[in-house]
């Protein structure tokens, strides 16, 4: 018998463009709490992936209690006792929970195929109660809070007989009590000889929970402390601690007048109480964890989802935003987070998607004129250097950071003031990356008010002359540029307490799917 | 980094060129033509072949609309319901003593509303599918032209009046010349305008057509009621051409319909296709019904037939699809290997 119930050792990730995962190394002992910490980005998901089946390793050996096994499925992962819990639960609203237990593995009567109902519910209820759930499992699963899902999720998970359950950020969307009941259920699964891999942003349930806790970050391995072995700083330290190259220009723009002021933006649920002011020729930096409701008040700003509370003034005017193409007409731009979604038309070509968004001005009285389509197109391509043979190429064929440099593109077209970036170097290599930075810069430098929306945290140090820090819907910090240390802006980030009467409910997978 | 001008000319690709669904559709087209003229001897007539027109031409003005709404990714099951209320309305009213012309405005005005209704509903629950949407709307319809008219027929309209379905200028029937009109303007609107664009931008990926200042439900609201005018101009030829409508006029078009705009090579995931297309896909059918009609093949075979085609064309282009993407997993291959 080994040592350890599972061990991964120098798994290699690679998709187009990215490297995922780069020679990652992993340990868990039996009955241990392990939690697993990273920025966003690190890797932590697709490392996950690979443990369950979801994406196979490039390189690099698993193995389960000593044996070298290989996880093609995630139907493999199940039948080795390997089970997820995902942050945004993953079930079947109409169905009860029962079924949503057994979903895959129902008991069936041998020979006739029939559904053993009763045995199944009563198996049901059995995990449940073992889980100290109150709930009927005839209940309908989308009738439950998220907090209950989670549960049936582990309800599901041991109804598999998993002995190891790997939960990415579980208490994300619970409320602190919530959270108290699911740390007594983990812990109960470790003392019945379950190991859990609990990854997490948040340090309270690190030290709440964990004995072990692994960091990764840039795709890469960092290291493995007990947890009374690292102290909060040097976590942080091994979290973000890398160098901040020259990878960010001088910041050369001169800070002109205000243009863009937010003032007690609130919308129930997502944000509330969002105040910040921007200037020609400033780089606002807007940061916070994934879920922290930046980009919900940026389309807010756009007029993708209306806001509840609040103001925004444009240049000293009040306005209230209708739509994006009234946003884009008083002079707010926006580059979305999901550039292959919300971004780009991916089978047309890359003329088309840059003269998509002001398509009006190509054309007299509704009649498209080509030559004047393909004349700006091809100006502005070249312009962002997109590397293209031709502007008909599709953007599909385009790598990630040509794909963004057309993105950035079409907001050019537009008579802009200020120009929102959501995770502008997302899924982009560092090649793309800086050159995407000197676009920014040289926005900057003609006078645009940029708000740049971002996980990671060198690229908001190096490129904003101030950050806002949001954490749970709320702003946090705004920090000046020499305030603004990763310390500082993890802080804000992570460990501020957020006002409690945030309903965190419905920051859940729902409304996520009205975008 | 060496950055070359980027081409803005098309590279001009002779076999991409031929390579389209339209030039197949022509292919098939010249096919039955060519199998009709063997086995008939009155096939190639023009008076006849002329007048075979104008009995298939009068669901093909609703085609043009379909094939904005199947762009956008949506259906529209209501267009025959749409045709028959708009008709028995106009109809109706005529009996009752409402002068024709009038009659026929009002006619217009009717399938403008049912258009806009569906539209409307659409935009406003999004939960609902365009299927569902105008699933519930096609019954509606039917229902009001049956509470109306009861099963009775309604006729007996003025001499001008038959012209529509009947006429000739300068040895064309009239309503050959409308429908070239009206194809000729949906066309030009499809792939000449800002209009146009935007409904493909939709039907590729409304998420990014949004984010991109499109306005979706305007968009989404004028194609649907686009789509009722065009039933009613339809409901105009048909009745015209029948001399009297009843309730259960025009069951099914909205089949035959949307079997045209699929055949065209219109995407049903909606994004692509073109308005010729459609247009050779109408005439292609007509003939195909006319042929088979004049060798006494019964109506069932046609069926099958069309059928048989409806598969390939939905085929084709998967195939074409699977080719490419297969292409590019290739080249994206080639491409990470030159990387390292």
């Amino acid at each position: 018998m080994s040592e350890y119930v599972l061990e991964l050792r120098g798994i290699t990730k690679t998709f187009p463009g990215v490297r995922a995962l780069d020679q990652v190394h992993f340990q868990l002992k039996p009955g241990q709490i392990h939690a697993l910490m990273g920025e966003n980005g690190a890797g932590k998901s697709t490392f996950i992936k690979i443990i369950t089946g979801v994406h196979q390793p490039d390189a690099g050996e698993i193995y389960l209690n000593g044996q070298r096994v290989e996880i093609k499925h995630p139907r493999d992962a199940q039948r080795l006792g390997i089970a997820a819990i995902y942050q945004h639960v993953t079930c079947f609203p109409d169905l009860s929970v029962t079924e949503n237990i057994f979903m895959g593995h129902e008991r069936i009567q041998p020979g006739t195929k029939r559904i053993l109902w009763k045995e199944m519910h009563a198996q049901a209820a059995a995990l449940l109660a073992e889980l100290g759930a109150s709930f009927d499992p005839k209940t309908q699963m989308g009738a439950l809070s998220v907090a209950q899902q989670q549960i049936v999720e582990i309800a599901k998970a041991l109804s598999t007989n998993a002995r190891i359950i790997i939960m990415d950020e579980p208490t994300a969307a619970l409320t602190k009590r919530e959270s108290e009941e699911l740390y007594r259920i983990t812990e109960q699964l470790r003392d019945k000889g379950v190991s859990v891999i609990f990854i997490t942003h948040r340090f309270e349930d690190m030290y709440r929970l964990a004995s072990q806790v692994t960091v990764f970050r840039d795709s890469r391995y960092i290291g493995t402390w007990g947890i009374d072995e690292i102290s909060r700083e040097e976590l942080i330290m091994a979290m973000v601690g890398r160098e901040i190259t020259q990878l960010y220009p001088q910041k050369d723009a001169k800070i002109g007048e205000e243009v863009l002021r937010v003032e007690g933006l609130g919308k129930t649920g997502l944000f509330a109480d969002v105040s910040f002011t921007l200037h020609r020729g400033e780089i606002l930096g807007l940061t916070g964890l994934v879920g922290a409701g930046r980009s919900e008040v940026c389309q807010a700003i756009f007029g993708i989802h209306p806001y509840d509370t609040g103001k925004v003034y444009l240049k000293g005017a009040e306005v209230r935003v209708k739509n994006p193409l009234h946003a884009m007409e008083l002079g707010i731009g926006y580059l979305p987070e999901d550039r292959q979604m919300q971004g780009l038309v991916l089978p047309w070509s890359i003329a088309e998607n840059i003269t998509l968004s002001a398509i009006g001005k190509y054309a007299k009285k509704g009649w498209l004129s080509r030559r004047k389509e393909e004349e700006a197109a091809r100006m502005l391509a070249e312009k962002l250097q997109v590397k293209a043979k031709s502007i008909f190429d599709p953007v599909s064929s385009l790598s990630g950071g040509n794909q963004q440099k057309v993105v950035f593109a079409k907001l050019l077209t537009a008579e802009l003031d200020v120009i929102i970036l959501d995770e502008p170097t997302k899924g982009v290599d560092v090649g793309a990356k800086s050159a995407i930075y000197e676009m920014i810069h040289d926005l900057a430098r003609q006078g645009y008010g940029i708000l740049l929306v971002s996980s990671e945290m060198p690229e908001v140090i190096g490129m904003s002359d101030r950050v806002v820090v949001m954490r749970e819907g709320r702003v946090t910090a705004i920090l000046d540029r020499d305030e603004a240390t990763q310390e500082a802006i993890l802080e804000a980030a992570m460990m501020k307490k957020a006002p409690p009467d945030l309903p965190h409910k419905a920051v859940s997978s729902k409304t996520r799917r009205l975008v | 980094m060496e950055q070359r001008a980027l081409m803005s000319k098309k590279e001009f690709s002779l076999k991409r060129f031929f390579l389209q669904w339209e030039w197949m559709l022509v292919l098939i087209f010249l096919l039955v033509n060519a199998i009709n003229v063997s086995l008939s001897p009155y096939y190639f007539n023009y008076d006849s072949l002329r007048d075979a027109t104008m009995t298939f031409l009068d669901k093909a003005f609703i085609v043009l609309p379909m094939v904005l709404i199947m762009i956008l990714g949506e259906i529209d099951i209501s267009v025959a319901s749409t045709v028959a209320l708009s008709a028995v309305i106009m109809a109706d009213l005529h009996a009752k003593g409402v002068p024709m012309e009038a009659a026929v405005v009002i006619c217009l005005l009717v399938g403008t509303l049912c258009g806009f209704l569906n539209g409307w509903l659409l935009v406003r629950f999004k939960e609902l599918s365009s299927v569902i949407v105008t699933l519930a709307t096609m019954i509606i319809y039917r229902g009001i032209a049956y509470m109306i008219l009861e099963d009775q027929a309604a006729g007996q309209f003025p001499e001008w009046f038959s012209f529509l379905g009947w006429g000739y200028v300068f040895g064309i029937p009239f309503i050959l010349i409308a429908f070239a009109v009206c194809a000729i303007a949906f066309g030009l609107l499809l792939h000449m305008t800002t209009f146009g664009r935007r409904i493909y931008a939709i039907g590729n990926n409304p998420v990014a057509s949004r984010f991109s200042g499109v306005q979706v439900d305007r968009i989404k609201i004028i194609v649907f009621t686009l789509a009722g005018l065009m039933a009613a101009v339809t409901a105009l030829f048909l009745t015209s051409r029948m001399g009297s409508t009843r309730p259960n006029v025009a069951m099914g078009y909205e089949l035959d319909v949307i079997a045209m705009v699929v055949l065209g090579g219109i995407s049903t995931a909606g994004g692509k296709g073109r308005m010729i297309g459609a247009v050779i896909a109408v005439f292609l059918i007509g003939f195909l019904r006319y042929g088979l009609g004049l060798i006494n093949v019964p109506a069932q075979v046609l069926l099958v037939i069309i059928g048989l085609m409806l598969i390939a064309a939905v085929m084709v282009p998967n195939l074409k699809r699977k080719r490419s993407a297969a292409a590019n997993v290739r080249k994206e291959d080639a491409g990470i290997k030159e990387a390292i």
